[in-house]
C-alpha cells in the first residue's frame, strides 16, 4: 500500500480580459492580418507595443505598421512540447524582429530539427486559418522558401500610421488548464481509506488532547503533528445549520436541503453534512442525528459514501455539550 | 535602521515529495529544528511570513493550510507572498524595521512536482501576449543562453565549467539532489537537451521546504555567538516581455547590487537555475575570481520553487555562524530569466551596515 492516496485532478479557468486600447489595437490589427507596433518616445518599434512608454510613462498612441515578415534574433529548441503549445511535435520558439519593427516578438518557428534554425535566419508570419483577435491568430513563424530568403531586411523603424479600426478588439479570452496529480496527507489518505471500510477516521492532538475529524497533518491550535487514530462514532449532534433554498452552478441536490455541521460523538470539530429524513423546518441545534451509508458496492475514498445524516430520534443534547465547538 | 540577522535556517529538498502539496507535514519539523536552533518556542516569533502558490498546490488557499503547522492559539501576527522566501525575508525584515517586533521566522514551500513545473511557471508570464503560447521556463532561458552566446559573452565550454563545478560542490551537500561532478569534456559530450541546453545546465525539478529566523538587536546576540547580519538588502524587477530587454543583462540584478557595499565579500550564493545564469549574475554583480561563487552547489543541482532563492541566504548565513567567512553575499530570483532580483549581504559585524 502506497504511502498516500493519490488522483489526477484538472484546475481549469476561462480568464476573460478586457483588451485595452493598446493590446486591443494589436489584437484588431492580428484580426485583420496586419502585425502593428508601437512607437515610443525613443523612436523604437516594439511588437507586441507596449501599453506605456517605457521612459515618459505616458500612454502609447502611436501605432505603426510592420511587416510580416523579419529576422530570428535568438532562438532554443523544445524538444519535448508541452500541453497546450503552439505546435505537440518539436519545434522551436524564437525571439523575431519583423521589419520594421527594433524590438522582438516571441512566438513558434516550424521547423523539424534543431539543424533547420540559425540565428538571423529570415521568417515571415503563418497566419491561422481562423483569426478571432488574439496572439494565437498568428499560427507561427515559417522560413522564407529557398531564393525568398534573399529578401533585405530592413533594420528601419516603420513609419507606416495605422488609424484606428471600426470594431476594435476589447476583450480576449485565455483557457488555462493545469494538470496535477494530487496527492491526500497520510493523516488525509487515513481518513479515506476508513470511509472505502465504512470508517470515520480522526486523529488525537497529544498536545490539546482535541481529536479532528477528518484529521490534520498538525494540530492548527498548537501546531503538534497528531499521530493517535481514533475512529470515531457514526452518530452525533447538529451543532448549526442553513437551509439552502437558492440553486447555483453545479449543485448536486434540488433545494430546499439542509446542511448542517455534524459535531461525531467523541471529536472536536464538526463535519459539514447533509441531513434528511426530517422536514427542513424542524431540522434544530442539538439535534441527533446518525450516518446513513450508501450500499457498500458504491463505497469508494469519498466522505460521499455517508449519503447524509438522519435524526436518530433520541433527545436533544444540552447545549453545554456542544457550546464550545460553535 | 535596526540591526537584523539571520540566526535559524532550515531546509528539505527531494525529488518528488509523497505527500500533500500543503507541506505541513514538512514544516512542522522545519520549525522544530528552528525552534532548536535558537532556543525558542513559536511564542518567542514577533512575525510569520511565508511564500507559496496555489497555481504550484493546484489546490486554493494552500497557504492557509500551510499555517496549521505554526499552531495558532494564541493567535499569531501571519503575512503571505506569492513569491520565494527571499522575499518573505524581505518583508519581516520590513516589519522588524517597523519596530512593531523584534523576531520573525519566515518559510516557503512548494511542491513542483505535482504538475508540470516549467509548464505551471507560464502563468507567471505577460496574460495577453505570452502565456497563450505556453512558453516554458526551459525553452525561455534558451532564448536567453543563445543571446550571449550570439553575442560572444559566454560559451558552451563557460556553461559546462559552471555545471561541473556546481555538480561537485554539491557532492558536501546533502540536501541536493542533482550531484557528481566528472569533467567539462564528459559534460560537453552529454546530448543536447533544448538546444542550446544540455539537461545539466538546468536545475532539476525540485520539491521542498525551508525556514529562515530572523532576530534584531540583542535577541540575535542571545542566540548566536556569530550572528549573520544583513548588512544590506536590495531588490529589484525588470520588464516582462522579452523583447524589451537585452536579455544577456539583468539590470535589476545590477541596480541591486550597486545599491549595497560588495567590497568584501568572500562566498556569494547565486541563485541561478540555468548554468549561464551564474555568469549573467557574475557580471552584474562584479563579483572578483576570488569569490566563492555557490560553495552549496547552488540552485543548478537543487531548486524547490519558492525556497530555491531563500536556501541561498540560509547557506550562506550559515558560513558566518560557522566563521569560515566574514562577510557574504546572497541572491535571489524570481520571473523568467532572472527578470526579478533581490541581493543581501551578511556579516559577523554590523560595521559597515548600509541598509
Amino acid at each position: 500500500m502506497s504511502r498516500t492516496l493519490q488522483a489526477p485532478v484538472t484546475v481549469a479557468f476561462d480568464y476573460t480580459r478586457s483588451t485595452g486600447p493598446v493590446i486591443g489595437r494589436f489584437f484588431s490589427g492580428l484580426r485583420d492580418g496586419v502585425v502593428i507596433g508601437g512607437r515610443t518616445s525613443a523612436g523604437e518599434v516594439v511588437v507586441p507595443p507596449l501599453e506605456f512608454d517605457p521612459v515618459t510613462h505616458e500612454p502609447t498612441t502611436d501605432f505603426v505598421e510592420v511587416s510580416s515578415v523579419g529576422t530570428v534574433t535568438s532562438w532554443t529548441w523544445v524538444p519535448e512540447p508541452v500541453k497546450a503549445q503552439p505546435f505537440d511535435r518539436p519545434f522551436a520558439f524564437a525571439l523575431v524582429t519583423l521589419d520594421g519593427a527594433t524590438a522582438p516578438l516571441l512566438h513558434a518557428l516550424d521547423v523539424t530539427s534543431p539543424e533547420d534554425v540559425s540565428t538571423g535566419m529570415r521568417v515571415r508570419v503563418r497566419w491561422a486559418a481562423e483569426r478571432t483577435g488574439a496572439i494565437t491568430d498568428i499560427a507561427c513563424f515559417e522560413p522564407l522558401a529557398p531564393g525568398e530568403a534573399s529578401t533585405g531586411s530592413t533594420n528601419e523603424a516603420s513609419s507606416q500610421v495605422v488609424e484606428p479600426v471600426e470594431t476594435p478588439v476589447t476583450g480576449v479570452v485565455v483557457p488555462v488548464s493545469l494538470d496535477y496529480d494530487y496527492a491526500a496527507s497520510p493523516e488525509e489518505s487515513l481518513f479515506y481509506r476508513g470511509l472505502n471500510e465504512g470508517k470515520i477516521m480522526g486523529q488525537r492532538c497529544p498536545t490539546c488532547q482535541k481529536v479532528y475529524v477528518p484529521p490534520r497533518s498538525a494540530c492548527p491550535a498548537d501546531g503538534t503533528p497528531t499521530e493517535e487514530e481514533v475512529e470515531l462514532s457514526q452518530t452525533g449532534t447538529i451543532t448549526t445549520f442553513c437551509i439552502v433554498n437558492v440553486p447555483f452552478l453545479g449543485q448536486k441536490i434540488t433545494p430546499p436541503y439542509v446542511s448542517a455541521y455534524v459535531l461525531l460523538d467523541g471529536a472536536d470539530i464538526a463535519v459539514l453534512h447533509l441531513i434528511l429524513g426530517v422536514p427542513a423546518e424542524e431540522v434544530r441545534m442539538g439535534m441527533r442525528v446518525k450516518a446513513v451509508w450508501k450500499p457498500k458496492e458504491e463505497w469508494t475514498f469519498s466522505l460521499e459514501n455517508i449519503d447524509h445524516f438522519a435524526p436518530t430520534g433520541d433527545p436533544d443534547a444540552d447545549f453545554d455539550t456542544y457550546k464550545h465547538h460553535l | 535602521m535596526r540591526d537584523v540577522a539571520v540566526v535559524g535556517f532550515a531546509q528539505r529538498q527531494m525529488p518528488e515529495f509523497d505527500g500533500s502539496p500543503t507541506c505541513v507535514e514538512l514544516l512542522v519539523p522545519l520549525f522544530k529544528e528552528c525552534y532548536e536552533q535558537t532556543g525558542w518556542t513559536r511564542k518567542d516569533v514577533g512575525f510569520w511570513c511565508s511564500g507559496s502558490s496555489d497555481y504550484l498546490a493546484g489546490r486554493s488557499f494552500s497557504f492557509v493550510q500551510a499555517v496549521d503547522a505554526i499552531g495558532v492559539i494564541p493567535p499569531v501576527n501571519e503575512s503571505h507572498v506569492e513569491m520565494d522566501l527571499a522575499w518573505a525575508m524581505y518583508e519581516a525584515w520590513i516589519k522588524i524595521q517597523t519596530g512593531e517586533v523584534d523576531t520573525a521566522l519566515v518559510y516557503a514551500f512548494g511542491k513542483s512536482s505535482a504538475g508540470v513545473l516549467r509548464r505551471t511557471l507560464a502563468l507567471q508570464l505577460e496574460p495577453y501576449t505570452m502565456t497563450p503560447l505556453w512558453p516554458d521556463t526551459v525553452s525561455l532561458a534558451g532564448l536567453q543562453a543563445r543571446a550571449g552566446i550570439d553575442a560572444g559573452l559566454w560559451d558552451e565550454r563557460a556553461m559546462a565549467e559552471v555545471a561541473n563545478r556546481s555538480l561537485t560542490d554539491a557532492e558536501k551537500n546533502e540536501y541536493a539532489i542533482r550531484k557528481g561532478g566528472s569533467s567539462v569534456e564528459e559534460l560537453l559530450a552529454r546530448p543536447m537537451y533544448a538546444d542550446p541546453l544540455r539537461k545539466h545546465d538546468c536545475s532539476p525539478v525540485t520539491d521542498g521546504a525551508a525556514a529562515i529566523v530572523l532576530a534584531a538587536g540583542d535577541r540575535a546576540r542571545e542566540v548566536r555567538d556569530r550572528p549573520a547580519w544583513i548588512t544590506g538588502v536590495s531588490h529589484h524587477v525588470d520588464p516582462m516581455g522579452m523583447g524589451v530587454r537585452d536579455l544577456t543583462r539583468s539590470p535589476s540584478a545590477q541596480r541591486s547590487g550597486a545599491a549595497l557595499d560588495l567590497g568584501g565579500v568572500e562566498v556569494a550564493e547565486l541563485h541561478a537555475p540555468f548554468s549561464h545564469q551564474e555568469l549573467i549574475l557574475r557580471r552584474e554583480l562584479g563579483l572578483a575570481d576570488d569569490v566563492a561563487i555557490n560553495p552549496s552547489g547552488g540552485a543548478l543541482t537543487s531548486n524547490p520553487m519558492f525556497s530555491g532563492g531563500g536556501i541561498r541566504v540560509g547557506e550562506a548565513a550559515k558560513k558566518v555562524w560557522s566563521g569560515d567567512a566574514d562577510k557574504v553575499l546572497a541572491h535571489a530570483t524570481s520571473g523568467p530569466a532572472l527578470q526579478q532580483n533581490l541581493v543581501c549581504t551578511l556579516a559577523a559585524s554590523t560595521e559597515g551596515n548600509n541598509n
